[in-house]
């Protein structure tokens, strides 16, 4: 791989077994791991290219642990990566030759439901799907919901802002996240938020979530959760033409309409997805529509009529309307199946994630069709229609020489397409080591330099995750020079008053 | 009177940092000035007036996005947006009747300041809107963060940040908000005769049902009088209300079913869309609290705090201190004026915020009170010197709105 992480620190090498046992005082019994084989699980996460054994894992289960490792790296210069379950697509998790793997999944407790401000307060490591079962016999649910969360951990949403289907009418992690305890670098304890709303000075919680274990590990997360709504419905509905269907979205949403789900799939993508599940998805189309509504019945039903007339004013091929919460979640089951469904018709693909201003799709659909004929490798999208986020499944063997270098090298062609129409790197799944040297692609190096300016104020001596992210390292005395021209006229020409 | 520079655009702005970096000169960040007396008084030497930044860039009803510079009158945009059936979600409010003026907020000042509205509680704050801008730091750099699309993970997201710093990390210079469609209708169901605690609970059962209300508002007796919608005014009782929002069918669904939830919280009585908009947009802009122009006015705090023991935190302010409350936000927002006090009763209310949860900003006080007591709460020690961390990586000579929420920040 062309990868290039920071070098191993050689004197932090050289003191492996000091830091072993270090550690162990701190975290005792199995929570410290420094055999080779078992380390293997930790190699790498859901970006399987990359793979690097830590220098040791370490496991605590509290925040009186985590404080103590911190503080002991901190002190001793000892880089950390934190680590959810390990599903980052981005390599968010990818360990360090020299560096501690911080495992949270031992944090797996929900420490208290509160319905009566609606909020949960869990531990990091406790699933996404966890939180909602725990409160789904009084009839709520947490919203977020990434297509990984049987497994994925909260923490992990949190440190990625992790969306899913139905985050274009409920939001992503962050609007759903009220307060954290956090642990620092240093070992320092803050509390960030809790069960009110908003934060009371700089908006830290805010900054945390979605900063991909840079800033601080954390250590409980208070969530919002929500009633469930009394029912959904899908309509699916397939389009001659990936333009007849981005016109359906469009006016759907110019109707006033903020549907609970709208996915939108390509030919390839159907064809896989039909062969692998049988929803009953038409094969004649070019693009297939899922749009859900959900809500009390008779906002649905009215919802669910004028989304289909809508439809079918975009010349749909095809329209039906789910009749029962089974035909329902069959519509549902080819989507959610989009992936291992590619999987099967390809010995690898490679799962990208830009977002697009949603009426640019057909110009972007154009191109990667263009792109695919050019890297002679074939392509299938899934499409968060309602939020423009696109998930590009590149189709390569990774045991034909050169190929997956070719599916990269694709992949940034997509994402730096992505940027061109006014969009971004990535929706959901984050930078990591993956999207990390794009980042110039949309960002000068003034932003990435405030960008880590904020990290130094968390995190000066860099040791939180390095290398994931920001495409250079710069250390902090360095972005905190500032050259100040002394005797210029300001601004001619400025009233003054 | 302290002396004001007028830019025209971002790069002049860049040069009025850059200036006052030069010449050690600090600078108060000013739009339309709709919320210049809200904070820690200015301690800076000259105002740097951005109402030139104005105008509306992009607009994209069908993407839900919309661009303007920074100074971009709100009501400018309201219009516009509400011209296609949209509107800005968070339900930002006028400062202008408890301040006691009459000059419009600007978009970029609105963000700035994060405060949303009754709706809040259904689809977030402002911050929550809010996906990108380019603003100039206290480097005297431009830099931009976020983007125009509401799913983007890509960097910090920096946007969280710049809403509610208060101007004190960079200007804004350009911003681009999500933009949602407006609901068809709206009801309202009025409780009457409520006391505190039993309006909680009956806004905390409204909540946890599934009837999606988009504002939990009660006003104790005596402030309904002061609301400025007759149908409220007259009862002279406590009012809870409660506001059902979305299209007609749905609506008139929830109502009759929310209706059945809160029987036994009392007698109910519906509000139509007109009273019900007049009620809500009072509710927001804590209009029982109005400035009437003449004299000082009581100080008056805004308290975000657990929601559930919001009128435990009242009754424990109450027995101090001379007050007056508005509970929003299904009681997890306190609206609170204060009277005999020297300090605003800064000491009790920190006191109770402290021990329940939550923060308390002062939002009106002479400025003699706002110089000496905490307008923004206090910070224990390490998040305090994590917050003078995070202002000097953007305003490392402090040039910007020095001292506006925190002293030495």
């Amino acid at each position: 791989m062309s990868l290039s992480l920071p070098a191993p620190d050689a004197s932090v090498l050289a003191r492996r077994a000091q830091i072993v046992a270090a550690l162990r005082a701190i975290v005792p019994g199995e929570g410290v791991i420094a055999g080779e084989r078992e380390m293997r699980p930790y190699e790498c996460d859901g970006l399987t290219a990359y793979r690097q054994l830590p220098m040791v894992v370490v496991l605590p289960d509290t925040a009186a642990q985590v404080s103590r490792v911190l503080k002991f790296c901190h002190e001793h210069g000892i880089k950390v990566v934190p680590r959810g379950a390990g599903t980052s697509l981005s390599g968010g998790a990818l360990p360090l030759a020299d560096g501690i793997l911080l495992g949270m999944a031992k944090f797996n407790r929900i420490r208290e439901i509160d319905f009566e401000n609606r909020v949960a307060v869990v531990e990091p490591g406790v699933t996404n799907l966890a939180v909602t079962q725990a409160v789904e016999h009084a009839g709520f649910y947490y919203a977020p919901d990434p297509s990984s969360q049987i497994a994925c951990t909260i923490g992990g949403n949190v440190a990625e802002n992790s969306g899913g289907v139905h985050c274009l009418k409920y939001g992503l992690t962050t609007n759903n996240v009220l307060g954290c305890e956090l642990v620092l670098i240093d070992g320092e304890i803050i509390r960030l938020g809790g069960k009110h709303l908003d934060a009371g000075g700089y908006d830290l919680l805010g900054v945390i979530t979605g900063s991909e274990g840079l800033l601080g590990v954390v250590t409980e997360i208070t969530v919002r959760i929500l009633k469930k709504p009394e029912r959904a419905r899908a309509v699916l509905v397939g389009f001659a033409s990936a333009e007849n269907a981005g016109e359906c979205v469009s006016k759907i949403i110019a109707a006033g309409i903020i549907p609970a789900g709208m996915e939108m799939m390509d030919r390839p993508a159907i064809h896989a997805v039909e062969q692998f599940v049988h929803a009953g998805y038409p094969l004649d189309v070019e693009a297939l529509l899922i749009v859900e509504a959900d809500g009390p019945q008779p906002e649905v039903d009215h919802l669910i009529g004028r989304i289909s007339s809508i439809a079918n004013s975009c010349a749909a091929v095809t329209c039906r309307i789910s009749n029962s919460e089974e035909e329902r979640l069959l519509f549902w089951a080819g989507r959610k199946a989009a992936f291992p469904a590619v999987g099967r018709i390809s010995p690898d693909y490679y799962c990208m994630d830009g977002t697009i201003p949603r009426a640019r799709l057909p110009q972007v659909l154009g191109r990667m069709r263009e792109l695919s004929a050019e890297y002679g490798l074939g392509i299938a999208n899934v499409f968060h229609a309602g939020d423009g986020n696109l998930h590009p499944l590149i189709l390569y063997d990774a045991n034909k020489p050169g190929e997956l270098e070719r599916a990269e090298k694709f992949g940034a062609d997509i994402l730096k397409l992505c940027v061109e129409v006014g969009g971004v790197l990535t929706g959901e799944h984050g930078v990591g080591v993956e999207k990390r040297d794009l980042m110039p692609v949309m960002f000068s190096e003034i932003d990435l330099a405030q960008q880590q300016r904020l990290k130094c104020a968390f995190d000066a001596k860099g040791l939180l995750n390095p290398g994931k992210v920001f495409p250079t390292l710069h250390r902090c005395a360095e972005l905190g020079r500032m050259h100040v021209h002394a005797g210029r006229v300001p601004f001619p020409g400025i009233e003054r008053f | 009177m302290t002396d004001a520079i007028k830019a025209r655009d971002a790069k002049d702005v860049e040069q009025a940092v850059q200036w006052a970096l030069a010449e050690g000169k600090t600078l108060e960040l000013m739009g339309a000035g709709s919320k210049r007396a809200i904070g820690r008084p200015s301690q800076t030497d000259i105002s740097l007036d951005l109402c030139g930044l104005s105008g509306i860039s992009l607009y994209e009803p069908q993407e839900l996005v919309l661009s303007a510079k920074a100074a971009t009158p709100l009501a400018e945009i309201e219009a516009l947006v509400a011209s296609k059936g949209q509107q800005l979600a968070f339900e930002p409010m006028d400062c202008g009747p408890i301040l006691g003026h009459s000059s419009g907020a600007t978009l970029g000042g609105t963000l700035a300041a994060n405060l949303s509205g009754p709706r809040r509680i259904k689809a977030g704050a402002a911050r929550d809107h809010f996906l990108g801008f380019t603003a100039v730091s206290g480097r005297g750099e431009s830099f931009k963060s976020g983007g125009r699309v509401v799913k983007n993970v890509t960097g910090y997201d920096l946007c969280k940040l710049m809403a509610g710093s208060w101007g004190t990390l960079a200007a804004l210079t350009e911003v681009t908000i999500k933009i949602l469609p407006a609901p068809e209708t709206e009801e309202t169901i009025l409780l009457r005769g409520l006391a505190p605690e039993r309006a909680v609970a009956a806004m905390t059962a409204a909540m946890a049902s599934a009837a999606d209300v988009s504002g939990a508002a009660h006003l104790p007796r005596g402030l309904t009088a002061r609301i400025p919608v007759r149908e409220i005014a007259g009862a002279a009782d406590a009012v809870t209300a409660l506001r059902l929002e979305g299209f007609a069918p749905s609506v008139a669904y929830r109502a009759h079913s929310l209706e059945t939830l809160v029987k036994s919280f009392g007698e109910s009585a519906r509000a139509g869309p007109v009273v019900s908009r007049a009620l809500w947009q009072a509710i927001r802009d804590a209009a029982p609290f109005a400035s009437s122009g003449e004299g000082p006015q009581r100080p008056l705090w805004r308290i975000s705090t657990v929601a559930s023991r919001g009128a435990e935190l009242a009754a424990t302010v109450a027995k101090a201190l001379d007050s007056e409350v508005l509970f929003d936000w299904s009681g997890g927002l306190l609206w609170l004026s204060v009277g005999g006090t020297d300090d605003a009763g800064a000491a009790v209310i920190g006191r109770a915020v402290a021990q329940i949860g939550g923060h308390a900003t002062l939002m009106r006080a002479s400025s003699g009170v706002r110089a000496a007591v905490a307008v923004f709460s206090a910070q224990d020690p390490v998040l305090g010197a994590l917050t003078r961390r995070v202002k000097e990586g953007f305003d490392p000579k402090r040039v910007l709105n020095p001292g506006r929420m925190w002293a030495g920040v």
